[in-house]
């Protein structure tokens, strides 16, 4: 006999538990599945990665760089991708992580500004209602078991004030004056911050700029899976502007006399 | 019975058990590169070795103000990363079997012959003893600077970080190095590496300890610069008249009128 009233008239398989003595979390319930429940995959891990993505607040807006690599774990894949995107006119997304999910969650953030279009009442979705965006999707999506596995960056400046915060896959959200993902994170952080806190109304362009050319050559030293070929996105007053692929600089000759590793001369 | 005898090395007769645990999903605690942001840097005339001063027990900080550059022998030192009696207890029986081998030999002590005691030492060890250390010294063929990993590898390089502050420091190395700096362009960039590491890895904390090494002579700046001293304790907590504002003032005595009626008149104590 089943003595727990919930179970009467749902159903039940007597072969496994035929006096409902399983607590009611741990009961066996045999709802009908889906046909293709096996199918349904949940994401485990990243295959297609971006590495880290770059931002920082200066005087008059935002500036924000990722290098241009896809890897396929270990493998350089795809050497020419963009990394970071304009969303409308006043803001830029940067994406580390799995690149599949970047584009998808593209393709929403598109359909999302053509909805806001459309609605034609005079409001652009700005920076903020961006990120806000992003936020929700991210968390949700987690709370499912099946994240979408990236770390992204949201930059942007709309009537008159810089906007930079940064959401994962976690569905976590952090704003500060400079924020980096990834390797970045590590690396570039202590030298954005020594560089910028304290400093973001009085930076120029062109001095940020330098700030993100060196961050992003030591990150070219010091992680394994990077280019040497990154893109900046700088959001102003004057709207979203993503530079073309640059090279950067890097000069490897800091060790040229020292022969092996411990106690050889020759 | 356990026996009363404890033979040298270590003792892996619980590996059995482990093994079992770690089958049933209760994996052997990892031992990681524990807080700590050590530093050395070549430069014109020697070697600058700078670290941090926290060691952490978990994450609570255990010594708000330790010394993690090692004296090895006289022109030789060793920053230490890792687990802490490690440290020490290897840089200090290295550093014993250096002065007896000086002495053997009749020269002056090189830092190949440390780094090789060390490496050779921890290999043996197969990465059980977590140590890892930042070794530099002038000696008679010049200045050198060596890594050396708890496995036993070990890198000769001009500018070597290690710990877990290990990626600030060496993001202001790669950075800001160059060859032949001055000495107080180095100490200026050790420091600013080491407080790089403080500021930006939880496992870093406290003061900045700097070692600067030359062929004539070694200076030990200890707590050369103290980014994070504690304000002076207030102990007095009151606060003026007037702070907190008040609308109406009342003034009652609570005496309305005093009699004093003397007692016993005429036999106090005679005081002359």
């Amino acid at each position: 006999m089943d003595h727990f009233p919930l179970n009467w008239g749902r159903p039940r398989n007597d072969a496994i538990d035929s006096y409902a003595t399983f607590p009611i979390q741990q009961r066996p319930t045999h709802v009908p599945k889906d046909v293709f429940a096996a199918g349904i995959q949940h994401t485990q891990q990243p295959i297609v990665t971006g590495t880290s993505v770059l931002a920082i607040k200066f005087k008059d807006g935002v500036m924000m760089a990722a290098d241009n690599l896809a890897s396929y774990g270990s493998l350089a894949r795809f050497r020419d991708i963009q990394r970071l995107v304009p969303v409308g006119e006043h803001t830029v997304l940067g994406a580390g992580g799995d690149m599949s999910d970047f584009q998808y969650i593209q393709g929403i953030l598109d359909d999302l500004m053509i909805d806001e279009f459309a609605a034609g009442d005079g409001n652009t979705l700005g920076p903020a209602e961006v990120h806000n965006y992003l936020s929700e999707l991210m968390y949700a999506r987690r709370s499912k078991m099946n994240p979408l596995w990236n770390s992204l960056l949201v930059g942007g400046f709309k009537d008159g004030k810089r906007f930079l915060a940064y959401v994962d896959l976690l569905g976590t959200t952090y704003s500060a004056s400079t924020l980096a993902t990834g390797y970045g994170a590590h690396i570039a952080q202590p030298l954005l911050r020594s560089a910028v806190e304290g400093k973001e109304d009085t930076l120029t362009e062109d001095e940020a700029r330098k700030i993100i050319e060196q961050s992003m050559t030591v990150l070219f030293y010091r992680d394994a899976r990077s280019l040497d070929k990154y893109q900046i996105a700088t959001v102003t007053a004057k709207g979203v502007h993503i530079s073309d692929s640059r090279k950067l600089e890097t000069s490897w000759s800091f060790a040229e006399g020292i022969r092996g590793y411990g106690a050889q001369t020759q | 019975m356990a026996s009363v005898f404890s033979p040298p090395g270590f003792d892996f007769s619980n590996t059995l058990r482990n093994n079992f645990f770690a089958e049933k999903g209760v994996p052997l605690p990892k031992a990681t590169s524990t807080g700590t942001t050590i530093v050395g840097c070549l430069f014109a005339d020697g070697i600058v070795l700078g670290a941090d001063t926290r060691a952490t027990e978990g994450p609570i900080v255990a010594d708000k103000n330790c010394e993690k550059i090692h004296y090895i022998t006289d022109n030789i030192r060793c920053c230490g990363a890792g687990t802490a009696a490690d440290t020490e207890f290897t840089t200090a029986l290295i550093s014993s079997n250096m002065e007896l081998h000086s002495l053997s030999t009749g020269r002056k002590p090189r830092v190949v012959t440390a780094m090789t005691m060390l490496k050779q030492m921890l290999f043996r060890y197969q990465g059980h003893i977590g140590a890892a250390l930042v070794l530099g010294g002038v000696d008679a063929t010049g200045p050198h600077l060596f890594t050396i990993h708890p496995h036993g590898s070990t890198d000769k390089l001009p500018y070597v970080t290690m710990g877990s502050g290990s990626l600030a420091a060496m993001a202001v190395f790669e950075s800001s190095w160059k060859p032949n700096m001055s000495r107080e362009d180095a100490l200026e960039l050790v420091k600013t590496a080491i407080k790089a590491g403080i500021f930006n890895d939880l496992g870093s904390g406290s003061n900045v300890d700097a070692c600067v090494i030359t062929a004539s002579h070694t200076e030990m700046l200890r707590n050369i610069e103290m980014p994070n001293e504690r304000v002076q304790k207030e102990r007095q907590y009151g606060f003026r008249r007037g702070t907190t504002a008040w609308k109406s003032e009342e003034i009652r005595s609570l005496v309305v009128s005093e009699e004093v009626t003397m007692l016993g008149a005429g036999d106090e104590m005679d005081t002359t």
